[in-house]
């Protein structure tokens, strides 16, 4: 598998809720309050998706090689 | 680093309306690694400081999952805890993603002309019955029972039923085990039953959307789907009434405080975040502790692997380490951080919707009643005892 993902992190919109930190510590980890993604190029990992789905200012988005958004589902 | 033979007997004493007992912040100067016994359970450590509560609820290496299967340090025989609770990532987040959807900032920021109209109406028929009115049943138990009656799609008509079961289970007023679980397998059999509906007629709110859910795979169980709706009722709303009730009252006590609100409504979201810091929610450390999954080191010491740490967020709000002059209600301050809904995996998942009832709730009132005030000398509030969510019983009001 040579699929990589691109996690995006608006520091705007972050609310400092520190939900993915706490669930994905190998992925996010907070600065000045606010969210970071650790790696923006990463290999794909199902939880980062469940992140993406589960902040709350849906700050989180995570994109497959082709560019198409894999997360959140905003519909 | 404390002194680990000698455990303090835990809660403290008794406390009276908002006030936070000093102990909690002589522990944060002097012993911020804690022993303490509750009345049932092992010991454990009370954690007092805002980097080390804050800590505790973001940092993996602390459990909840471990907590229901261990002899948790609590305060009642039966242990507090349930579905989302008594789970780490990942299960945890298989769950909550499910119903985070529904609670996002932008989705409930659509929910906000709802919420007005519902203050509104309540706050004519408020008017029409003349002061003094409790502020409590006016206003802040209706609003959120009502939208997140809106949110899970309960139908109109139920909504009386629903409001009289959810509020027996909230009582404050001491209930049985026998009649508690009688309300809740009350509320439960409905929730299920609602739920069967929306496999037959599906619908687009919460309720709905579990169903849905539950149907396109085998991500949620039948029992799954009551169990969450049960939890997001449970969590989110006697606490948000009771903060509502607790907001008012902090800015009718402090006149220079409301009158800058009233003269810079602009201030509100941000004072909705500093009443979050300043007003302690709950007379306790927070209901569910977390253990040490591996030796941790904090500002006190270390906690072993194994070690169960109590919480206690309304003193780590009041951290003049982390806050100055931490005991100053302050609406121009920056209190972004604060623990009040909690840090890491398991923050409230209600925090947006609480925060726009909350907000819709304190803006009507301003804006409504030029002349708002306590309809009673403040020394003659009742206040709720026990170790539930703290507040007036009732907050009577004139305008």
């Amino acid at each position: 598998m040579n699929e990589r993902w691109k996690i995006t992190v608006d520091r705007g919109a972050c609310l400092g809720s520190g939900v993915c930190a706490g669930t994905a510590p190998s992925h996010f980890r907070l600065d000045d309050g606010r969210s970071r993604a650790i790696r923006e190029d990463i290999e794909p990992d199902d939880i980062v998706l469940d992140v993406a789905n589960t902040c709350p200012a849906e700050a989180i988005s995570v994109y497959n090689a082709a560019g198409h958004r894999l997360a959140p589902d905003t519909t | 680093m404390a002194d680990a033979t000698v455990a303090r007997s835990y809660p403290f004493g008794p406390i009276h309306g908002l006030e936070i007992d000093p102990m909690y912040f002589w522990l944060q100067e002097h012993e911020p690694l804690a022993r303490v016994k509750l009345p049932y359970g092992e010991e454990g450590w009370l954690l007092t400081r805002y980097d080390d509560v804050r800590t505790a609820l973001g940092d993996a290496r602390f459990s909840l999952a471990e907590a229901a299967v261990r002899d948790v340090p609590r305060l009642t025989p039966q242990r507090y805890g349930g579905i989302l609770t008594d789970q780490d990532p990942p299960e945890h987040t298989r769950l909550r993603r499910l119903v985070a959807k529904a609670f996002t900032a932008r989705r409930v920021e659509q929910l906000r002309g709802r919420a007005e109209q519902i203050t509104g109406d309540l706050l004519d028929e408020m008017v029409k019955a003349g002061p003094p009115a409790d502020l409590a049943q006016a206003l802040a138990v209706p609003l959120p029972g009502l939208m997140i009656c809106e949110l899970i799609g309960v139908p109109y008509a139920d909504r009386d039923q629903f409001r009289d079961w959810v509020g027996a289970w909230m009582s404050v007023t001491a209930l049985t085990p026998e009649q508690r679980g009688e309300y809740i397998a009350q509320l439960a059999g409905y929730v299920a039953a609602l739920a069967a509906q929306r496999r037959q007629t599906p619908t687009d709110d919460l309720l709905g959307a579990l169903v849905t859910a539950q149907e396109e795979g085998d991500r949620l169980t039948e029992d799954e789907v009551v169990q969450l709706t049960l939890v997001i009722l449970a969590a989110g709303y006697e606490s948000t009434a009771s903060q509502i009730v607790n907001f008012t009252y902090a800015l009718l006590t402090h006149p220079d405080q409301l009158a800058l609100l009233r003269s810079r409504p602009d201030l509100m979201p941000g004072a909705v975040e500093e009443l979050m810091r300043w007003v302690p929610l709950l007379a306790v450390a927070d209901v569910l502790p977390r253990y040490a999954l591996a030796d941790v080191e904090l500002s006190g010491g270390t906690v072993r692997a194994g070690e169960p740490v109590l919480l206690a967020k309304h003193a780590a709000n009041r951290d003049p380490r982390r806050y100055d002059d931490p005991d100053r209600l302050d609406i121009t301050r920056d209190a972004q951080g604060e623990l009040g809904f909690g840090h890491g995996a398991h923050h409230c998942l209600g925090a947006p919707l609480a925060r726009m009832d909350i907000q819709t709730a304190l803006t009507a009132l301003l804006q409504r009643f030029p002349n708002l005030r306590l309809a009673v000398p403040e020394s003659e509030l009742e206040w709720k005892t026990g170790m539930a969510v703290r507040g007036p019983v009732a907050l009577p009001i004139a305008w």
